[in-house]
């Protein structure tokens, strides 16, 4: 096949990941775009293969490989709950970050294969492009390994720091610019070997600071980096299908972070400069007096609940902790029997990652236009009569509009202290994840319901 | 004068960034999971590098590191490839509209 011929297959396979993600603009678009994702994939690794030519032995080992990936992907992905989104995610970015890495690697050593020249003098371009390619994958996977370990609970989400943090990470940095310099000016590949063994470093240490409740932002960041790395081998390839799509992914996940910082009303570098816990907890620790709560038992809330005309359901992280969905599902399923019109309010940082809560809701079967974002369903919450919290917190903090000493003041929240009544569910009364505590709880018309998310839903639905 | 193609690959890079921010406002928040889980089985179209470095060289000695490192880059974007989308997919049967029989 000629070199022409194989680059229109690669920008046909491009195109094809663009309609992919054109058509999750809307639900009903969605799986058609999923199978144009598919179909690119498929063009691409064909033609690769028919270029390769000579149909040697190696083709065997190629697809013994492929295979076994393959096998493993598919069963993963039909193993996997819902739950676990945020974790696989992690974990499949990590993948991404590897392969790039052995991708240069064999680039390097090889280069010969890839029309770079010849070990020893690799063309300059073809240099830069690979030592950036590697650093950005190197930084993808070990960033996504510590993202996926705290995410599965392995290791703490609570941030860890360490005096000279910045500094450190900064000299670090620099040091892969001098490496890259070093390898092209001198072509030694023991500055290479260096360079990805300082990239493996800064993507730990980039994600340790970083607390459980940031992760939206740092699988966002995670999704962009991977997608800086494929466009990096891209340009060693000269694959344009790479580029183009490590250009989308790049700048996908850089979206998902904005959209996640300004859903949190922080700067990208505040959350990448460490969690809330390490900077901020002097504002919370000043006033522990003890305020009178009201709570309920199930009961309560199923009366006051059998009692209204519209309830509005605020699901956070707690949700998906306890696999409360399919629970929550048959309750309000109960609800509308009684023709109570119910809502689901999400809040663009609830849960682990973007869009976690509407995937936990889709799969129990809740239909996507109950579900609204923010700034949908914000003005609804004066005209509702019940909101029922589960497993969210911070998210619905009236001090972010009210108190200027919050540091989570200005973040966007749920005006759920405007509704008749709130019923908060909730295991403790311990603070959320930013460590503030939340004036809702005390509030006249709150109660608090004192419970396993799961359990106690299920208690209010025997009680309807 | 000739430009050299580097111009063009940076090109389609530029013009890609924009497609690609455009394209992704206009993606709905509620499947912003399903957005995150595609981009990165494509983003896995990395395959292609890790054929042409398992295949490369004679056919005398595949078992060079540099074809060995390629085979394994195979399997680490297989399974992103078909653990990506299988489970967009599966996400994606789950997003139904409000059923008409009540």
């Amino acid at each position: 096949m000629s070199a022409d011929l194989l680059a229109i297959f690669y920008l046909i396979s491009g195109v094809l990941f663009i309609l992919a993600l054109r058509g999750l603009s809307s639900p009903e678009t969605s799986r058609r775009g999923n199978f144009f994702g598919i179909l690119g994939m498929t063009i691409a690794i064909t033609v690769t293969f028919l270029s390769v030519g000579s149909f040697s032995s190696g083709l065997i080992y190629v697809l013994i490989f492929l295979l076994i990936g393959g096998l493993i992907g598919a069963f993963i992905a039909y193993k996997i709950p819902m739950t676990a989104m945020p974790e696989l995610v992690a974990g499949f970015h990590s993948l991404v970050g590897l392969s790039a890495v052995f991708v240069a690697i064999s680039a390097f050593l090889n280069p010969e294969a890839f029309n770079l020249g010849s070990p020893g003098s690799i063309k300059l371009a073809s240099l830069i492009e690979m030592s950036i390619g590697a650093a950005v994958g190197a930084i993808t996977f070990s960033g996504s390994i510590i993202a996926f370990l705290k995410l599965q609970g392995i290791m703490s989400g609570s941030p860890i720091t360490f005096k000279g943090q910045h500094l450190f990470n900064a000299l670090l940095l620099i040091s892969i610019v001098v490496l890259t310099y070093l390898l092209c000016s001198t072509q030694s590949p023991n500055f290479f070997w260096i360079l990805l063994t300082v990239s493996f470093l800064i993507g730990f240490l980039l994600i340790i600071p970083i607390g459980g409740a940031d992760m939206p932002v740092v699988i966002s960041m995670l999704n962009s980096y991977s997608g800086w790395a494929a466009a990096g081998i891209g340009f060693t390839l000269e694959n344009s299908a790479l580029i183009i799509t490590g250009a989308l992914v790049g700048s996908s996940g850089a979206i998902l972070s904005y959209i996640m910082c300004k859903g949190m009303n922080r700067s990208f570098f505040n959350v990448i400069l460490g969690g809330f816990g390490a900077t901020e907890q002097s504002t919370s620790s000043g006033n522990k007096e003890q305020r009178p709560v009201k709570s309920g038992n199930a009961e309560d809330a199923a009366f006051l609940m059998k009692n209204a005309s519209s309830v509005i359901i605020v699901p956070g992280y707690g949700m998906a902790v306890a696999q409360a969905q399919h629970a929550l599902r048959e309750m309000v399923d109960t609800l509308k029997k009684n023709d109570i019109k119910v809502t689901y309010a999400i809040h663009p940082v609830a849960g682990r990652m973007p869009g976690h809560m509407n995937v936990l809701l889709a799969e129990a079967n809740v239909p996507y236009d109950e579900v609204f974002e923010l700034e949908e369903i914000n003005n609804d919450f004066a005209n509702a009569d019940v909101a029922f919290v589960i497993g969210a917190n911070d998210v619905t903090n009236p001090a972010a509009k009210s108190d200027p000493q919050s540091p989570i003041y200005g973040m966007p929240v749920l005006d759920v202290e405007k509704c008749k009544s709130v019923l908060f569910v909730k295991r403790s009364l311990s603070p959320g994840y930013a460590g503030i505590d939340n004036d809702l709880f005390y509030k006249e018309n709150t109660l608090m319901l004192f419970a396993d998310a799961k359990k106690m839903t299920e208690d209010i639905t025997k009680n309807l | 004068m000739e430009i050299d193609p580097f111009i063009f690959r940076l090109s389609i890079f530029i013009l890609s960034i924009f497609i690609g921010y455009y394209v992704v406002w206009s993606v709905t928040p509620s499947l912003h999971t399903p957005l995150m889980s595609v981009t990165n089985a494509i983003s896995s179209v990395i395959i292609v590098g890790a054929i042409i470095a398992g295949l490369a060289g004679n056919s005398d000695s595949v078992f060079t590191i540099s074809n060995i490192l390629g085979f394994l880059a195979i399997s680490l974007a297989a399974v992103n490839i078909f653990g990506g989308f299988l489970v967009t997919q599966r996400m994606l049967q789950m997003y139904k509209k409000k059923k008409k029989d009540k």
